[in-house]
């Protein structure tokens, strides 16, 4: 399957490049602490060690962001998952600032209880449900990349197929209908379940989630939702890297919109 | 609080001997509140009264080890400012009567008992035996507790990333849970759990006190009988509120106020303090009334040997009460100081000014009973040795023999239980679940840490003492298998009744053989947990000593797996086959004996093949490394085909040497490891093996899609499977019960 880079992969890679070697500014991130959050050293291991990107460890209970270009809603159990999953966190006090954060168009990453919060709070569309088996399920599962035109995916090529760890007893995304009409026509479906060859199968989807559907962006393109982890497939000591190239298109992303002429590039 | 004449029955259930000591010991008659602490006490579970004659023997020290048996975990040093802190524990008891709960607590207890000791867990493994899972019963069980375990684990965000599991027909009535956990700790960091400084605050924190649990360290000292009734005796958990403590008490540690921290595990309140004060030697003086309370009217009985879950008594420096109340305050938990450190080495429960309960700290430690029980073979233990191998019959497809025992529960791929764990948060996981060992990395340093979980109670039942020592041979050879060094060990020995002779005949044996192994190996023991009474109506459990063994990775390398890799490498089986079918999965699988003496353990030979693994490993030769153990040699090939990542296959040449040949693929002999080289390695690997002296043969070559076994100048194939199809029978074996 060969696959011919986008123009706006290409530029992705170019000025991805371009930075590190004009050392241009470095990007903010915010990570989320909720009680009961655990993958939050692990996004921070990943941010500030492995990207060497400034990270802040933000507690729930703040009410105002620090000086962040990116927020991260990572992993876990937030309130022991109590009522609903990521019911609860939604009303935490940090969650208006994420939210004004997000209309102006900042970029919002939610990861497995990240996404749960994110459709708790209505970031995103839909909901996610208890999986099809009832069972928590941990393993590494095949991922495709649907669409590449986005700030969190310019760095893969189209219909890339990544491998991904899960680790979730509440991934089985659900929308209606008209809902799910409206996200594959507007390109909102980030990632879809698929075979290691990259076919979209029922056997290949491990919660029952609508479409196969892993992780979707908002309309706007700069909240993105997906249950499997990026952040633990970072390290190649630990078996596989397709996971960090999505804080680094985070990154790249990041410069194009600070350089004007280039801004008419993102989406 | 009525004073008692003579000992009161059933809640209280010390012997009347023991009630004459308390009495002595106190100078009078003790009030109900004091009796129930000394029955909790004094019970088996918390005391260990007929274990610690035996446990002495263990040798406990050793150059890396920091902390030996007595605190909460064991500490080893690891190099580079970092320390490992680990133990297991059981929870046998109350997974049978609710096995989520019961299963889940035990997680709960064991993450408590590493972080109390200012260790973040990073990583958890367990030990199960359940009975047959044709029996819905058992499968029950089974559900339930690794439900629990995974429940419990995640929400925690601990990973799970290994563990063993065993199905028995003893073990029906009694199940056993054990489960292991490691954190690590910046050496500084260590905190200890002794009640210090005449004045100091004793300070409770986590959960509310309510009346879940209560007994339940008495329960777990008796024989199990009507379940029913017995459900209040098993704790409640709440990971949730776990995570909350976790992170609070780490931070806590962290600021340099605390003294001592112990968790309120089994006796609750009346163990942590007195143990705190006893080590401190100090003395407590506690008033419940200040205690936080979830239920009404509890009495202060209640309120000192409630086991509700989740909570830690610290004794924090005076005067900086308030820190420690703002750090629980941000975590939404409970803080109460509820009394003072004393230098009377009394233990003084108070309910507001009136004095309850007052007992001499030593009293209920050092000055409980201490057994040495009688001892005495069991009566048929020379015919369970016996094993007449003329009336075995060789299998008429010795392919079909292996892969019935591929599929068969105690050697099917465990992939439907540990899915159910998360086994990668906290981004530290090199080798998980489905390895001879795991493997965790430390961020910022070049370490790493293997673990892994080992015993074999058929081996105990037909000879507790090989059976105990090779529990410890088979843990460090799993972890060499990984190239790991092994630097020390924590067991869960889990045994029947201790007042019957057998039960004591093969708990001393199990540790003498443990023991011979541990100096042998220069493996010291840092902690542990003894759990008797696993019996029902009389009838009790196999001898099970469980090993959890640690070992140190220095350097970074590519993780070392059991899988074959590239094709073309040669296959070498390192030690040799010996004629020995006794207490092996094929004769329990395919002839229904569990008979014969265990495989013999030569201390020398395990030793020298360990020693030229981890040799090799460490030179970067070894592609893939795989122990023999249950199922023998064609079960550890068949394995290695199944686990290779491209489903490779090899070709075998056997030489059986006056063997039989079902005894040559089958036998459990010990001391082998099957490794695969490159060829061009392989001159040097003869070189580090023959230096050694140590048997050893060239068994083959990796290649194609089929494990084929031929004999040496003869066209039949001995094993003619193809991957797929082993793979199919491996996967399908457990998981077919829950399907």
């Amino acid at each position: 399957m060969v696959s011919v880079p986008t123009s706006n992969h290409f530029l992705g890679v170019v000025i991805f490049r371009a930075r590190a070697y004009f050392k241009v500014d470095s990007m903010h991130f915010g990570i989320i602490v909720f009680p009961g959050s655990n993958c939050d050293h692990d996004c921070h291991y990943v941010t500030q060690s492995l990207l060497g990107e400034p990270t802040s460890v933000i507690w729930h209970k703040e009410k105002k962001l620090p000086d962040v270009d990116a927020v991260i809603i990572p992993g876990g159990f937030s309130y022991g998952d109590y009522l609903r999953v990521g019911a609860i966190a939604r009303f935490s006090p940090i969650m208006d600032a994420v939210m004004n954060f997000a209309a102006k168009g900042g970029y919002v990453l939610g990861i497995c209880n990240g996404f749960q919060i994110l459709v708790e709070a209505g970031l995103l569309p839909g909901v996610l449900l208890r999986n099809r088996s009832v069972r928590f399920i941990c393993k590494n599962v095949s991922v495709r990349v649907e669409n590449n035109q986005t700030p969190f995916t310019s760095l893969y090529q189209p219909k890339e197929v990544l491998s991904l760890p899960i680790a979730h007893g509440d991934g089985n995304y659900y929308i209606d209908a008209a809902g799910l009409t409206g996200l594959q026509q507007r390109r909102q479906i980030l990632f879809r379940y698929c075979t290691d060859k990259g076919e979209i199968s029922m056997e290949a989807n491990p919660n029952g989630s609508a479409d196969n559907i892993a992780g979707i962006c908002n309309e706007a393109g700069n909240v993105l939702g997906m249950m499997p982890h990026p952040e633990r497939v970072s390290d190649p000591l630990l078996g596989g890297e397709d996971g960090i190239r999505l804080f680094k298109s985070l990154q790249s992303s990041q410069v194009l919109a600070r350089t004007p002429g280039l801004e008419k590039e993102r989406r | 609080m009525a004073n008692v004449n003579q000992k009161p029955a059933s809640s209280h259930p010390l012997t009347d001997e023991e009630y004459q000591k308390v009495e002595k010991l106190l100078g009078r008659t003790p009030n109900s509140t004091e009796l129930a602490i000394f029955s909790v006490m004094w019970s088996e579970h918390c005391s260990y009264k007929s274990s610690r004659v035996h446990l002495k023997r263990f040798p406990t020290e050793g150059e890396h080890v920091i902390e030996g048996p007595g605190e909460n975990a064991g500490v080893v040093d690891i190099g580079q400012g970092w320390v490992a802190v680990f133990k297991i524990e059981s929870h046998n008891h109350p997974s049978f009567i609710e096995p989520y709960q019961g299963a889940a607590t035990g997680v709960g207890g064991i993450l408590r008992d590493i972080f109390t000791m200012g260790a973040r867990p990073i990583a958890l493994l367990n030990s199960l035996r359940f009975g047959p899972l044709e029996r819905p019963k058992n499968k029950y069980l089974l559900e339930q507790v690794v439900s629990g375990i995974a429940g419990y684990g995640n929400c925690m965000g601990v990973p799970t990333v290994g563990g063993e599991i065993y199905f028995n027909e003893i073990y029906s009535n009694n199940p056993l849970v054990n489960v292991f956990c490691l954190g690590i700790a910046r050496k500084e960091e260590i905190v200890k759990a002794a009640a210090g400084g005449v004045g100091n605050p004793v300070i409770y924190v986590g959960s509310k006190t309510g009346r879940d649990g209560i007994h339940g360290a008495t329960m777990a000292s008796a024989e199990l009988s009507q379940s029913a009734e017995k459900r209040h005796t098993v704790q409640v958990g709440d990971p949730f509120t776990e995570k909350l403590l976790l992170e609070a008490c780490l931070e806590l540690m962290r600021t340099g106020c605390v003294i001592g921290i112990q968790d309120m595990g089994a006796a609750g309140l009346t163990s942590s303090s007195s143990e705190m004060a006893h080590r401190g030697k100090t003395g407590l003086e506690i008033d419940v009334s200040k205690v936080p309370l979830r239920e009404e009217g509890m009495t202060p009985e209640e309120i000192m040997i409630s086991e509700s879950q989740e909570r830690m008594l610290l004794v924090a420096k005076k005067g900086r009460e308030s820190e420690v109340e703002a750090i629980f305050k941000k975590w939404d938990l409970d803080m109460a100081v509820i009394g003072t450190v004393t230098d009377d080495r009394m233990l003084t429960i108070k309910e507001g000014e009136k004095v309850v309960a007052r007992i001499p700290v030593d009293a209920l430690t050092s000055e409980a009973p201490v057994y040495e029980r009688p001892l005495a073979p069991p009566p048929f233990q020379e015919m369970l040795q016996s094993l007449n191998m003329d009336a075995i019959f060789e299998p008429k497809s010795y392919s079909e023999a292996l892969m019935k025992l591929l599929g068969s529960p105690n050697l099917a791929s465990r992939e439907w239980v540990y899915r159910q764990y998360d086994h990668t948060v906290r981004t530290n996981t090199v080798t998980g679940p489905g390895s001879d060992a795991a493997v965790m990395r430390i961020k910022n340093t070049n370490l790493s840490l293997a673990m892994t979980v080992d015993g074999n109670s058929t081996y105990c039942l037909l000879n507790p003492y090989y059976g105990g020592a090779i529990a410890v041979a088979e843990a460090a050879r799993n972890l060499v298998c990984v190239g790991a060094k092994p630097i020390a060990l924590t067991d869960c020995l889990n045994f029947g009744n201790p007042e019957r002779p057998e039960t004591m005949w093969h708990f001393a044996a199990s540790i003498e053989g443990m023991t011979d192994a541990c100096n042998r190996f220069g493996i010291p023991v840092v902690s542990g947990n003894v759990s008797f009474y696993n019996e029902t109506k009389g009838l009790g459990i196999y001898p099970t000593p469980i090993v959890g063994m640690v070992g140190l990775i220095e350097g970074v390398r590519a993780p070392l797996t059991a899988g074959f890799k590239e094709s073309g490498e040669k296959v070498v089986l390192i030690g040799e086959t010996l004629d020995e079918l006794g207490g092996s999965e094929y004769l329990k699988t395919l002839y229904s004996q569990e008979r014969g003496y265990p495989p013999i353990l030569n201390f020398e030979r395990e030793k020298g093949v360990q020693k030229i693994v981890l040799l090799s490993a460490q030179e970067g030769i070894l592609t893939s490394a795989h122990d023999c153990s249950e199922g023998g040699l064609a079960v550890a090939l068949a394995e290695s085909c199944i686990l290779s990542p491209g489903a490779m296959g090899a070709m075998i040449t056997i030489v059986p040497k006056g063997i039989r040949m079902d005894s040559f693929l089958f036998s459990e002999s010990q001391s082998r490891i099957v490794v695969t080289v490159k060829e061009s390695d392989l001159p040097r690997l003869r070189q580090l093996i023959e230096a050694e002296s140590l048997p050893y043969s060239v068994l083959g070559v990796t290649g194609g899609k089929e494990l084929n076994m031929t004999l040496d100048g003869r066209p039949d194939q001995v094993i003619h499977l193809s991957v797929q199809e082993m793979k199919e029978a491996h996967s399908k074996g457990l998981q077919k019960y829950f399907e």
